[in-house]
């Protein structure tokens, strides 16, 4: 069962990492290569909005490694995206330099405007690439190690440890809205110009940056599913099942759990401060707790614990989002208000397990319909194959 | 206010008093010997200086239209303030708060607003001459809070012109209260005038023991202290600053009982649907939006049919407000939540799409926007105790808030459906056999929690604006009152929701009201690692639920 599940999964994940990568080429291509009044042109701004969804996606894919696989329902993901925005933020206002309103060779525009005379100490080093994308991770991950270390070692579980982290980006979006933190307050940071001494407006950095959140997204995934098949990974989805049987046969449970929030944190920066320079903006509003459960109901649509479903979930869900909101914005609340019943009732595989399970029962129909017509007499099949998601 | 206290008080009493008393005080005064043509001649020569374009003249016309005894005086000054008073022509003319005109020298009423009239200028120090004025004016009304008004306009304005009317004001008096506020008055007068050293160390003494916001302001004040003054100052500040710690001390803790019973509110309906239940409603805080929204309608039909009944507003919106929220509980409970019981992450997800939905439901009945929900006339305004102010709505909040937690634990401890509903928590299958029919008994629970929920709102319409999102900015805190107190606990909410609201009243003034917030988040995040059951853990079986 184990090795034919492992089969399964391979073969998806082909499929998975070989659509990704088509997609990458195919737009890329498309946009680069062909003019803008051709038919076949991708506009910049689909790609912009691709890049989007893939940065999602990794987000996704981060919360179904802490709740398909260990169980622990986080309801503040977006602060670790939101950390790591910022932080990518940071790097991407020290770029700006003296082309600012104000033209202070270093000083943000708002520090000049909030009358600052120096960068606060927090701010040093964001001029340099490496050592901002070495913040991107270690932030979103120290607050993830702090607070599950706290968490999980005294133990809070369930719904109790989804509402404190739900507190947890509440605080965070207050102290963020506050000016005298000096993340730009209200506004948050924009007006970004250069990544890497490149022109963020122009085409090939639109692309570049889509086609690296593709690859992240592949890397991370590949990730993902290295860590749930290998030996931590049995312990990890052992924890989810039965955690005190899990402690009681002598493993250190919460050292497990720490572990798989903090990579889930760091996964979650990493896709925020991707997200950060496509967007072209980063604030508050990125930490609303509502931020943190639309992502969780993303995995919930594409399939807790199957990592491509979680994927899937946050495109399919955001594709949805632009189209309704374009269409009848009034109406993308009901219709995600109702994706969140719908998919916990009668959905709770999400598509991934629920659309091979209808084809599975399409098939054993059909299969039964052709016995049945050629011996009317004959009692159905006992070992009619089992649902794929069993 | 003032003004409209002003005129209720001086509609009834008949002129020729009105004069008789204005007399006395003026011969009282000393300021002038009264005869009946001289006075007429002083006020119209008084009322001419109001038609000038200068600030110097009009101050001279109300100094001198008070001290000439007009027995309309008030009534002119008052409309001068409200820039009620007008020129016409020769005429100086003005317009009572009824909306009549009259001709100010002769008080006659005049048919309707005479052509050309156009308002006299006031500027700040014309205001601050006309209150000075009145304030001298009203030491003598028959009225005592008229009376107490006037003293402590004295007592800031410490116009010296005054202290004679003060002196004699104090012989007269009989109010303790109002003869207090004189007392203080003449003590800011000597303070400020010519008097000498012993007389205004007195002085001093009187102000100190008053021990609030203005007396300090006097004594910072005072012009050219000697060293036993600045002395005796010094210490009374100190003294008076203290004290003034510790009102606002309490004024805090008052504010957080305030903040406290609100969470308590809202909370307690969830303390039964989470707390009891263990169904994690995340559309808690619609079913408050709910209540409040009720609490509109029942206003809204009021206004149109029966303007009567709006002092009752409230009390006919909370029956309804229970049933409306408690039935869409029981919907929701029968539609989705039964369905999912045992699997609480699901009923968190599947609940919160449930408030989107009931949000957005409500933003396209009613719009976007704050609807508005007035107040009851028993429940505006506010009163005095000690050295705080304290609304009328606030206060009622906290007493609503007590009375529907002792109602909750009368129903849970004392009726047969209590009786059931714990029943069917504490073992189900036990509580089936014995013949309660626990779908109907979780059905009611979480109606009760949810209709709860929606009393809340009604209390809420009178403090928080009325929109879609009323609900957000409670659910959180909400959960938070309930983990900390202890689930399944109604005096741990009680007792949790008490503190996050005094806690977080008492930070903010050291801290500002958003870094207190967050310091009490962190705090509570901290707290429930430390006892991951709150407060008042439950014990027994029940716990491994």
């Amino acid at each position: 069962m184990i090795t034919k599940r492992i089969f399964g999964n391979d073969r998806l994940t082909l499929w998975f990492l070989g659509i990704l990568f088509g997609v990458l080429a195919l737009v890329a291509v498309l946009n680069l290569a062909t003019t803008p009044d051709s038919a076949f042109h991708v506009p910049t701004y689909a790609v912009a909005l691709m890049g989007k969804y893939l940065c999602y996606a990794i987000l996704a894919l981060s919360i179904d490694l802490v709740w398909g696989y260990v169980g622990i329902l986080s309801l503040g993901h977006g602060a670790f995206f939101a950390l790591g925005g910022y932080a990518m933020g940071m790097y991407l206002m020290r770029q700006i330099g003296p082309r600012g309103v104000y033209g202070d060779p270093i000083l943000p525009d708002f520090m000049v405007f909030l009358n600052w005379k120096e960068l606060p100490w927090y701010w040093l080093g964001f001029d340099n690439f490496f050592f901002a994308m070495f913040m991107v991770a270690l932030v979103p991950a120290l607050l993830a190690f702090v607070f599950g270390y706290l968490a999980f070692r005294s133990r809070v579980t369930g719904v109790y440890l989804s509402i404190i982290t739900q507190a947890m980006t509440y605080a965070l979006l207050l102290a963020f809205f506050r000016n005298d933190m000096g993340f730009g307050g209200n506004n948050g940071l924009t007006d970004f110009k250069d990544l890497l001494g490149f022109n963020l407006q122009t085409d090939g950095m639109r692309v570049t940056l889509f086609v690296s959140s593709g690859i992240l997204l592949a890397a991370c995934y590949l990730l993902c599913r290295w860590i749930t098949l290998s030996r931590f990974g049995k312990v990890l989805i052992a924890i989810r099942d039965a955690e005190s049987r899990t402690r009681f046969m002598g493993y250190r449970v919460e050292g497990y759990k720490v572990a798989a929030f903090t990579l889930s944190g760091i996964m979650a920066g990493l896709a925020g401060a991707l997200y950060v320079p496509q967007v072209g903006i980063i604030n508050p509003g990125e930490f609303a707790p509502q931020n943190s459960i639309e992502a969780v109901v993303w995995v919930a649509v594409g399939g807790r614990g199957t990592l491509v479903g979680a994927a899937i979930g946050a495109i399919v869900v955001n594709l949805g989002k632009t189209l309704f909101t374009g269409w009848l914005p009034d109406l993308w609340l009901f219709a995600l208000g109702g994706l969140f019943v719908f998919v916990t009732l009668l959905m709770p595989k999400g598509i991934l397990g629920t659309v091979p399970q209808l084809l599975e029962m399409a098939r054993n129909r059909r299969a039964q319909n052709a016995v049945a017509e050629k011996a009317p007499d004959a009692p159905p099949s006992a070992d009619a194959p089992k649902g794929a998601g069993e | 206010m003032m003004r409209s206290l002003f005129l209720r008080c001086l509609r009834p009493l008949a002129a020729p008093v009105l004069a008789a008393v204005m007399a006395a005080a003026f011969v009282l005064a000393g300021l002038m010997a009264a005869a009946p043509a001289a006075r007429a001649d002083a006020a119209g020569d008084a009322l001419a200086l109001f038609a000038s374009k200068s600030y110097d003249d009009i101050e001279k016309g109300i100094a001198d239209l008070a001290a000439s005894g007009h027995p309309q005086a008030i009534d002119i000054l008052s409309a001068l303030g409200d820039r009620r008073l007008h020129v016409a022509g020769d005429a100086i003319v003005f317009e009572d708060a009824a909306g009549t005109w009259h001709d100010a020298l002769t008080g006659a009423a005049l048919d309707g607003e005479p052509a050309g009239a156009k308002a006299v200028r006031a500027n700040n120090r014309i205001r601050r001459a006309v209150d000075a004025a009145l304030g001298q004016l009203t030491l003598m009304s028959a009225d005592a809070g008229k009376r107490y008004d006037a003293a402590l306009s004295v007592f800031k304005s410490r116009d010296q012109a005054s202290l004679p009317l003060v002196r004699s004001a104090l012989e007269t008096e009989q109010d303790g209260k109002v003869k207090r506020a004189l007392q203080q008055a003449l003590a800011a007068l000597t303070l400020y005038g010519d008097a000498d050293e012993t007389a205004k160390l007195e002085a001093i003494d009187v102000i100190a023991d008053m021990g609030n916001q203005d007396a300090l302001a006097t004594l910072v004040g005072v012009p050219e202290p000697t060293p036993a003054m600045a002395e005796a100052i010094s210490s009374a500040q100190d003294a008076i600053e203290s004290s003034l710690a510790i009102w606002s001390g309490v004024q805090s803790v008052y504010y957080g009982i305030s903040l406290g019973s609100v969470l308590l509110l809202a909370a307690i309906g969830l303390a039964i649907t989470f707390g009891v239940m263990g169904v994690i409603n995340m559309a808690h805080g619609e079913m408050v939006m709910i209540g409040a929204y009720t609490t509109f309608m029942v206003q809204e039909v009021i206004r149109n049919s029966a303007p009567f009944l709006f002092d009752y507003s409230l009390a006919i919106a909370l029956p309804l407000a229970f049933l409306v929220a408690g039935a869409v509980g029981v919907a929701i409970e029968r539609g989705i939540i039964r369905f999912l019981y045992g699997r609480p992450l699901e009923t968190l997800l599947a609940t919160f799409g449930l408030s989107l939905v009931l949000q957005q439901a409500v933003r396209t009945i009613f719009g976007p926007t704050n609807r508005e929900v007035g107040n009851p006339s028993w429940m505006s305004g506010a009163f005095d105790l000690g050295g705080l102010t304290l609304t009328y709505n606030r206060m009622w909040i906290i007493v609503f808030a007590f009375v529907v937690l002792a109602i909750l634990m009368v129903v849970l401890r004392r009726t047969a459906f209590g009786l059931q509903m714990r029943a069917v928590t504490q073992n189900r299958r036990m509580a089936g056999s014995m013949g309660i029919r626990t779908n109907w008994v979780d059905s009611l629970t979480f109606g009760l929690g949810s209709g709860v929920a929606g009393i809340a709102g009604v209390a809420l319409s009178q403090i928080d604006n009325v929109s879609p999102n009323l609900g957000q900015g409670y659910i959180i805190d909400s959960f938070m009152v309930v983990v900390f107190g202890g689930v399944g606990n109604l005096w741990g909410t009680l007792v949790g929701a008490l503190t996050l609201g005094i806690t977080n009243k008492l930070l903010e003034p050291v801290a500002g009201a958003v870094l207190g917030k967050i310091i009490v988040l962190v705090a509570l995040v901290l707290f429930i690692q430390r006892k991951p059951r709150g407060l008042f853990p439950q014990k027994g079986r029940a716990v491994e639920r």
